[in-house]
């Protein structure tokens, strides 16, 4: 009971857990932007891979080169060959800058994240169509089906049930990944424990109480993701 | 129907096909048969473009498949296959595998298409499996279903490149059975298989592949028993007498 008190001064004296609340909001809110950027971006960078792009046939050595896949392959090895935390700052201080320089810190984060994403997004749906039996695009286009309709009927329906269940994990480590904003001065889930414990001393209940949160936040996830792979098997 | 000329293909360094020139009449049924990578398959993928040739022309109904500004989609849909591996589309019922390509590419109506359907399937003898998955079905069931879905495009000219080779030894005949009753139908078709009872007893013509070549082209019945090259003599007595 004794100790019930100490946790309403910490967290309730002085409306403090409006710190949470407030990081909480900024930290799904950079999360949910950063998962359309890195959708958006992803989708992209994965159908440069997929394209069958060759514009140097006439040169017997780069007649098989495609540069598209070649441009987003640099890409997505430089973002997954760097930490999170290094393109994050980088971003911040070497990009944002001069006449950029008051661009909200939740855009920066948002965009930061996002762009990180995106490589590892690519590389799922590249992974989730290459996958696929290529008796299954033969058959379609054996049938005089053109690629965009083989595409849209016989491959994505089907990639998308590999896809899922790895783009909603991809989403997990997102959210867990935006608690690394306070390098750039950004005021998330994490940052908002350090300020209660700045103002009240206690260093133990403010970061189990932010690891709680994110622990439900990615239960919730994780549940939604077992639940969609489950759906998913009914109908093969 | 079917003029091959010069056809050749190379996988790397690797030849496949050496030059082949043939031509296949309307009704032929032509068994193609041979060792493992003589080339068979290759050669019967490329009569669609499914491979693309290296070199060489393969014209059907007249029209060069080969021709870079041709409509390869349109040409294709008169070109059914039927492929060992069945590639029926998993996420789709029977009834819609059969039904996607005709309101897709031809623009039936899903009425027309879906009369047509279950006139095939009726034909297949799978008239009860129309609202069933692919995984539902038997390998025999599934290659029956896949030759309905072939035949839903209203071909000219079918290939089958080994239909029954991934079959359980049982249910090799009710595939068989349907090929034949095409057959009887007068479809042109061209068959790479194993199934020497069936080259023997239902083809018009056999090819007999050899290291990317058509070695030998003749009736069943002068191959199987008379034949010229000595490589088709000894093919021939490794797979009838074991």
């Amino acid at each position: 009971m004794a100790y019930l008190s100490v946790l309403k001064g910490i967290f309730i004296e002085g409306n403090r857990y409006m710190y949470i609340v407030n990081g909480l909001s900024f930290s799904v809110g950079v999360t949910l932007l950063a998962a359309l950027i890195g959708l958006t971006v992803g989708v992209l960078l994965a159908i440069m891979r997929l394209s069958h792009f060759c514009p140097f046939k006439n040169s017997e050595k780069y007649k098989n080169t495609n540069p598209l896949n070649l441009v987003a392959l640099f890409y997505i090895d430089i973002i997954r060959g760097t930490p999170a935390v290094v393109q994050l700052m980088i971003l911040a201080n070497v990009v944002f800058v001069g006449n950029l320089r008051n661009t909200p810190i939740f855009v920066v984060a948002a965009m930061a994240f996002g762009l990180n994403s995106s490589a590892y997004v690519a590389e799922i749906i590249r992974a989730g169509i290459e996958g696929l039996d290529k008796g299954q695009t033969e058959a379609s286009r054996a049938l005089g089906m053109n690629y965009f309709l083989t595409m849209k009927e016989i491959i994505i329906p089907q990639a998308i049930k590999n896809i899922l269940p790895a783009l909603v994990s991809e989403f997990i480590t997102l959210l867990k990944e935006t608690s690394i904003v306070g390098f750039i001065g950004g005021v998330d889930l994490l940052r908002s424990a350090n300020i209660i414990t700045s103002q009240t001393y206690r260093g133990i209940e403010p970061l189990l109480a932010v690891g709680l949160i994110y622990l439900i936040m990615t239960s919730i996830f994780t549940k939604f993701m077992r639940k969609v792979e489950k759906g998913l098997k009914v109908s093969d | 129907m079917i003029k091959v000329v010069d056809l050749h293909k190379h996988f790397g360094d690797l030849e496949v096909l050496k030059g082949i020139n043939k031509e296949i009449k309307k009704g032929d049924v032509v068994a193609v048969i041979g060792p493992s990578g003589s080339g068979k398959s290759t050669f019967l993928r490329c009569l669609n473009r499914l491979e693309e040739p290296t070199k060489g022309h393969v014209y059907i109904a007249g029209e060069d498949v080969m021709d870079k500004k041709i409509d390869l989609n349109r040409l294709r849909e008169k070109v059914g296959m039927v492929f060992q591996h069945f590639n029926l589309f998993p996420h789709k019922t029977v009834l819609e595998n059969l039904m996607l390509a005709p309101t897709k590419v031809k623009g039936m109506t899903s009425e027309e298409a879906k009369k047509k359907a279950m006139i095939l399937l009726d034909k297949v003898g799978l008239k009860d499996k129309a609202e069933a998955y692919p995984n539902q079905l038997s390998g025999g069931q599934k290659q029956r279903i896949a030759i309905a879905r072939a035949l839903a495009m209203e071909p000219h000219l079918m290939l089958f490149d080994e239909p029954t080779s991934a079959l359980d030894p049982e249910m090799v005949k009710e595939v068989l059975d349907v090929m034949r009753s095409l057959v009887d139908e007068g479809m042109t078709m061209v068959i790479v298989t194993h199934e020497m009872g069936f080259a023997k007893n239902v083809a018009s013509r056999v090819f007999f592949m050899d290291q990317g070549t058509v070695l030998e082209d003749g009736e069943p019945a002068q191959i199987f028993n008379n034949p010229k090259h000595e490589r088709t003599r000894e093919f021939l007595e490794k797979v009838l007498n074991h």
